[in-house]
This record gives structure tokens, sequence and C-alpha cells, in this order.
């Protein structure tokens, strides 16, 4: 593909995912730090938050299975998953995760169980999303 | 530069050469500004770490909070300011906060994904310079420098005033160039922000001024030595000058102490606040309010202060002096800020009051024990404190219901009281509490547990008299409770559970210290001293727990008149004590309270103490007058109403101030309609 096929592939990519409500306004802060001193920056951090937060996913699935359930530290962790979701921009993750926590203050485990699937889904098609959309920008910025 | 005065120059001149990176870093402003980043999630860390440096500050960052801890304490002088997570495994984000107040005194951030209010609110009265909603945009960070600025500009203007007298050139523009440098200069006059009342020996300044001050690293040993300084000087004497003098620490310096002094003070404020359990009673003691020394010089202080510099944590005094108290740290820990109406007066200072009270039921100018019952966990600041606050009590009493009780009205002078009987209060029942911690554990036991209760109750209750406060803040000698009566008050003696505002009273009875002030209307607060009169009476267990909430000596109910807002709002109302729960503005009710009982009863000197916090609103609401033994007489019924609104505090206090009658035991309740409870 030449280059400026990949930079228009890169440019409707990201827009399509802004428009279809995946990242929102953070994700541009990350953007926006990225430099020359760090070109790899967003990379870099989604890769961080994927890797860090599969402990955290872990985590609450084990909380979810023990019985009885402590809706307490569930939310602890949720909390947790939510900030760093949050911090990348990962709008539709973060607002299941907001989801999941009213369920855990109403200890409603059923809902907090079913919220969490939702969560998890939200999770991976992102991450999906995010790696197609992120090694084209690569293939871009390498075919200069 | 102004070199006139060592401090002075130290600012200015200093500050640049103190600057780290030189002076050329001055120019460039706020680059280069040196931040600690503290967060356990690696995601934001790198996201925040990255922000910072595209800001062009300095970062170092680190993913737990021990770690940052120690690496401030490694270079004291090494950071501007620090930005922490609430949320972190291996310690609260809240607790850094308060260590990092203690001991170097830098500007915290907070930052969380967590919006609630409860949650911003624990970071203001905890100590935080702001508070950061995640995710953190990259904009919220570009100001952060601010912070550093305006609390060396404060810090600077602090030390100015105290030092004024020296220097009227010296002035707070200079800080402006002051501020820019680095936190090297801060540590020596860092206490100084606020305080003017510790600043009035301006003269003492200069016997330390030197350029460059490295921060002093308050361990246990030295911050016993302070706390035993501050107490034998008596809580409202406990000036820096005398108290470097006393502990004779060899590179100590006026400014040192007097940061020093300033964070001890918004540390026993808080302390008295929160507390409302009873566990609390031994945190009581430590008598919060720092400042507390002398009501008149509280003036400078308002309630901001006491909140922002609040920083001194329970947690972290605790653990400075818990040695071998054990005691609960402050449960507070926050600032006696209004805004925490909760018990920002905890209970724990109205106990220890009445502890005192009681004590000083025996012995007017005695060194009370109030902390007989009280349990001896208190850490040996509290106990100091408690000792403290029980010589104290003879002499000004009264001092903390000013703060309380203006607290409606934001009277810095009230407040001020207000803290600085807390102070005292919580001084002289430390001490007392470590003189007779034996006995206190017994003996005060319960009554600082209704004291807690109580105080609880009483701030509610002290609302009422904190109403009065508003008219009071004006002068700043509110103290005028009749502090003749300072030895007498009963501060336990009276039946504080029956009231919460009557322990309130007892509180203010407590802060009578000085029997000789007299609570002049005019103060502002309470002509109503009487009630300690009654109070000093009572014996010391008289209040019962129901009391207890009331009588908690007005010091605490500075601060516990906002916390205890909801306990006992009826008890309160019997003692027609509502400590000033003043809307939350436990301080005007202690001033209240405090006003009350400064009918120069020594005895509700002890009670006074721990009604302070409550009584910060009583003392405001002259209605008030605290029966010395009745606590519960008057029918608490309607002594809260619910919603105290300031206004009413302070028309009940003023009401109150008109009426009180000299005669010491009378509490009319009645005058205080502790309706305006908020509850």
């Amino acid at each position: 593909m030449d280059r400026n096929r990949l930079h228009n592939k890169v440019a409707s990519m990201r827009r399509s995912l802004f428009d279809q409500g995946y990242l929102d306004d953070q994700f541009i802060q990350l953007e926006d730090l990225q430099d020359d001193t760090n070109p790899n920056f967003v990379q870099e951090v989604v890769t961080l938050f994927y890797n860090d937060s599969a402990r955290l996913i872990q985590n609450i699935e084990q909380a979810l299975n023990s019985r009885p359930i402590d809706f307490c530290k569930l939310d602890d962790y949720m909390h947790q998953f939510k900030g760093s979701s949050s911090s990348i921009g990962a709008k539709k993750v973060t607002n299941e995760c907001t989801a999941f926590r009213e369920y855990c203050n109403a200890e409603n485990a059923e809902g907090c169980i079913r919220s969490f699937q939702q969560v998890k889904q939200e999770y991976a098609i992102l991450k999906r999303k995010l790696e197609v959309y992120l090694q084209t920008v690569r293939q871009a910025s390498q075919t200069a | 530069m102004n070199v006139s005065s060592a401090k002075g120059s130290m600012s200015i001149s200093s500050s640049t050469s103190t600057w780290k990176a030189g002076d050329t870093i001055s120019d460039q402003f706020p680059a280069g500004l040196r931040v600690l980043v503290v967060d356990d999630d690696p995601t934001c860390l790198m996201i925040l770490e990255k922000m910072l440096i595209a800001c062009l500050y300095k970062v170092t960052k680190c993913n737990r909070a021990e770690m940052a801890l120690s690496k401030l304490r490694e270079n004291k002088n090494g950071y501007d300011i620090v930005l922490s997570d609430v949320h972190m495994p291996d310690m609260d984000g809240f607790k850094l906060l308060e260590h990092i107040g203690l001991e170097m005194d830098l500007p915290v951030i907070m930052m969380s994904a967590d919006d609630g209010k409860q949650v911003v609110m624990k970071g203001v009265t905890h100590g935080a310079c702001d508070y950061l909603i995640k995710p953190v945009r990259i904009e919220a960070l570009k100001n952060i420098w601010q912070h550093v600025v305006r609390k060396r500009k404060n810090e600077w203007k602090e030390f100015e005033q105290s030092g004024s007298v020296e220097e009227g050139d010296r002035q707070p523009k200079q800080s402006d160039d002051a501020d820019y440098s680095s936190s090297a200069n801060e540590g020596n006059w860092k206490g100084s922000k606020k305080r003017k009342d510790e600043e009035e020996e301006t003269d003492e300044r200069d016997d330390t001024s030197t350029l460059k001050k490295p921060r002093v690293v308050w361990s246990v040993e030295l911050h016993q030595q302070f706390v035993a300084a501050v107490n034998q000087l008596g809580i409202d004497k406990a000036v820096p000058k005398k108290i470097l003098e006393l502990m004779n620490v060899p590179g100590l310096t006026r400014e040192n102490v007097a940061s020093h002094l300033q964070k001890y003070r918004l540390y026993l404020r808080r302390l008295s606040g929160v507390s409302q359990h009873q566990s609390n009673l031994s945190t009581i003691i430590s008598a919060q309010d720092p400042t507390f020394g002398s009501l008149s010089s509280l003036s400078g202080l308002d309630l901001q202060t006491l909140a922002a510099t609040g920083q001194l944590p329970a947690q972290s005094l605790a653990r400075l002096q818990a040695a071998g108290l054990g005691r609960a740290t402050a449960k507070s820990g926050v600032p006696i800020t209004l805004v925490d109406q909760r018990n920002i007066f905890s209970f724990e200072n109205p106990k220890l009051r009445f502890g005192e009270g009681q004590q000083q039921h025996m012995t007017n100018k005695q060194q009370v024990n109030l902390l007989h019952g009280i349990p001896t966990t208190m850490e040996p600041k509290q106990l100091v404190s408690l000792r403290h606050a029980a010589q104290s009590i003879g002499n000004m009493n009264m001092q903390v219901p000013p703060h309380g009780a203006q607290s409606s009205q934001n009277n810095p002078l009230l407040m001020q009281m207000g803290q600085q009987q807390q102070q005292s209060r919580g001084q002289i029942l430390v001490d007392s509490a470590i003189n007779h911690a034996p006995r206190l554990s017994s003996s005060m036991g319960q009554p600082i547990l209704s004291n807690g209760i109580a105080t609880n109750v009483s701030s509610r209750n002290g609302i009422p008299e904190n109403i009065r406060a508003p008219g009071y803040s004006q002068t700043p000698s509110m103290l005028n409770f009749p502090m003749n009566h300072a030895s007498e008050l009963p501060g336990n003696s009276f039946p504080l559970g029956s009231t919460p505002g009557v322990s309130n009273l007892t509180s203010k009875g407590a802060f009578q210290e000085d029997v000789n002030s007299e609570i002049k209307g005019s103060g502002g607060f309470m002509p109503s001293y009487d009630v300690f009169n009654d109070l000093n009476q009572h014996k010391p267990r008289s209040w019962e727990l129901q009391n207890v909430g009331m009588a908690f000596d007005t010091s605490q109910h500075s601060n516990s008149l906002q916390g205890n807002l909801d306990i006992t709002q009826s008890a309160l109302g019997q003692q027609g004590f509502s400590s000033g729960q003043m809307n939350g503005h436990n301080r005007s009710a202690a001033v209240a309270s405090k006003a009350m009982f400064s009918t120069g009863d020594a005895k509700e000197l002890g009670s006074a103490q721990n009604v302070n916090q409550h009584l910060n609103n009583l003392l405001v609401d002259n209605t008030i007058r605290v029966k010395s033994e009745r606590v519960c007489d008057t029918n608490p019924a309607n002594i809260f109403p619910d919603h105290f609104g300031q206004d009413d505090l302070m028309s009940a206090l003023l009401k109150q101030q008109e009426s009180v009658a000299s005669s010491e035991n009378e509490f009319d309740f009645d005058g205080y309609s502790m309706n305006n409870i908020p509850v």
C-alpha cells in the first residue's frame, strides 16, 4: 500500500474508533504526548495497559467466582480497572465498568456477572481494534 | 532582596541560591519544578510521567507510597510538590498525605478516578492542595506549580507576620520571589503559615534566620521534646521562641519550631474534632488544635488555614508519638475545618475535657488529670497536651470556643480560639493524661466515651452556640469567657451525659483557663460561663455518656461539633449546649461553648475542653448556659434544631450573651435552641 493510502487508512480507522465511541478524548492526550523523543508512546501505553489489566481481570474473575462474593473487594478491583482504562481513553470499556460498579454497590451478583461479561467483551474488542490500528500506524510511519 | 532580616532574606536571596537549578531556574519557573508522582497503576504512572515531562517538570515516579516517603525523607529538599493517587495497596493515599504534610510540609495533590464528594472532601480535610479526577489531563498538570508558589508565599507571609516587628520591609511581596525558591527554604518557615499568634514574637526571629535552612525532620524524640516543651509552657504560652529555648536542640531554628507548632495545632484540632468514638477518647486528648495557645492570637487563623494545615496527620503524629501510647491516632486527622462536620471536633477533646474538668474540679489550677479515665492509649503528645490543656484550662479555657463559635461566621478569631482551645486542651489533656495516665484510663474512660458521644452530639448542638459566634468573631478576645472559673470548670462535672450541649459547656469551662478572662459578651461569646461552674461541681463522672456528648469540653467540641452533631443533638439540647454544632462549624460552637464555660469555673474547664469541641457552637450561643451540674437538665429536646444555621447559632449565642448572668451555675439552655443545629 502506498504511503498516501496508508495514511488515509490510518486516518479513517482512527476516525471511526472515535465516532463509534471506542475511544475518547483521553486517547488524544496520549497521542499529543507522542513526539520524536517518544515515537511509540501510544503503543507502549496501550501495551502496558493490556498487560497490566489482564491481572486485574483475573482478580475480578476470581472474586466473582468465590462464594460468598466479596463486593467490597470487587468494587476495589473494578475501581482500579476503571481508572486504568479511562487513562488510555477506552470509553466503552470504562462505561461498562461504571455499570458494573453499580451492580456491585447494589450487591447484585447476577448483575455483576453479566456486566462483567460486557466489560470483558468491550475490552477484547478494543484490544483487537487497537492492535490493527496501531499496526497500520506503524506501517504508515515506516513507509516514508 | 531584603536582607534586613534573615528571614526575609532567606526567602529572597536564599531562594535563588537554594533553588536547585541555580539561579537560572528561577527565570524559567515553573520549568524544573521537582515533582514526585506516586501511583500504583503503571499505566497511569507512565502517562503522568510523560505529561509532567511535557510540562518541563523534573519528574520522579514511584509506584509505592512507602517508597515515595523514603525518597522524600532521604532528600528532604529535593522535591517541590507531590502528586499521589488516593487508592494504593500499601498505604492509603490520605495517610501518605498526612505524613508528607507533617514531616515535609510539601504541597500534595491527590488524584483519583473517584470523584465522589466524600473522597474529595477527605482530600481537603487532610490538607491536600488540590484534588484531580482521573483521567488526568495535561492541562491540569500544567498549573500545579501554583500550589508551590502559594504555599511558599503563605509561609513567607506568615513568617513575616510573626517577625513583622522587625522588619517592616520584609514583606510578603518578597515572598513572591521566595516562592520560587526551592523547598529548601521552606522548611524553616513553613510553620509560620498563618500562625500569626505564634509569630507574635517577632523579635525572636532574628535568632534563627539564616539564609538557607535545611528542612528539619521531626523525629519521634524531637517531637516529644517539642510536645514536652509546649506542655511545659502551656499551650497558650507556647510560642516558638520559648519552645525552642526549652527544647534546646542545636541547629533547630525558631522557624522550624513555628512551623511544626502550627502543624501540631492543626493536628490537635483535627483530633479533637474527629474522634467520634469512644476509642477516640485517647486521641482526643491530643488536643487538636495546636494553635490553641491563645485565643486572641488565633485571630489570624482562619478555618481554611486550619484545614489546610490540618495536615498534621493523626497518624503521623501517632506514629511519632505513639511509641508507648499506642493510642489511636487522632481519629480525625482531619483538620477541623468546617467542612468536616461530622466530627471535626472529635469527641476526643471533649472527653479530655471532661477529664480535665473533673480534675479541675479538684484543683483549680492544678494540672488536672483530666485524663483520668482516658485510656492512656493516647500518644504522648496527646497526653502532653492533655496535661497542658489541663493547665491551660485554668487559664484559657475558652480559647477554643472562639473557634468553634465563630465557625459559623467564620470569624477567624473564633476559629482560632476554638482552635487554640482545642489545642490547648489537647495539650492539657495530654499532659494530664500522661501524668495521670493510670487514672485516666479508669476514670476518664467513661467520661471520655461519653464525651465522644457527647461530642458528637454536642458538636451538633454546639452549633447553636456558634451562632453567636459570629457576633463574636469580631472580638478576638472572645475568649472573654469568664475564665475565672477556669480552674473550676467542671469540665467533667457537668452531666454531660444529659445534653450534649452541656458537655460543651463543660468544655468551655475547661477553657476557661484564665479565670480572669471573662467572657464578655463582647468577646462574642458566651456570657454563660456559669455553666462551667456548675459543671465543675459535678463529679467528673457525672457526665455520662449522654452528657458527655455535650460536655465535650468545648475544646473538643469545636472539632467534634461537627462530627457529633448528628449524634446527640438531643443530648445537647439538654445542656443547652449545643456545642456549637453550628453548621458543622464546630469551631464556632466550640467557641461558643467556650464562652459559655468561661463562667470562670475552673471546673468547667475540664468539661469545657471537651465541650469545647462541641461547644464551639455552644459558646457562641450564650444560651448555653450550662448548668454545671446538669447537663441534662435542660430539655434537650429542642436543643437541636435540625439546622442550625450559623446565624441561628450566633443569635442564640448572642442572646445568651445577654442573658448571661453571672450565675455560674446556671445553664439556661433555654436560650439555646439547638434547633439550629444542623444535623
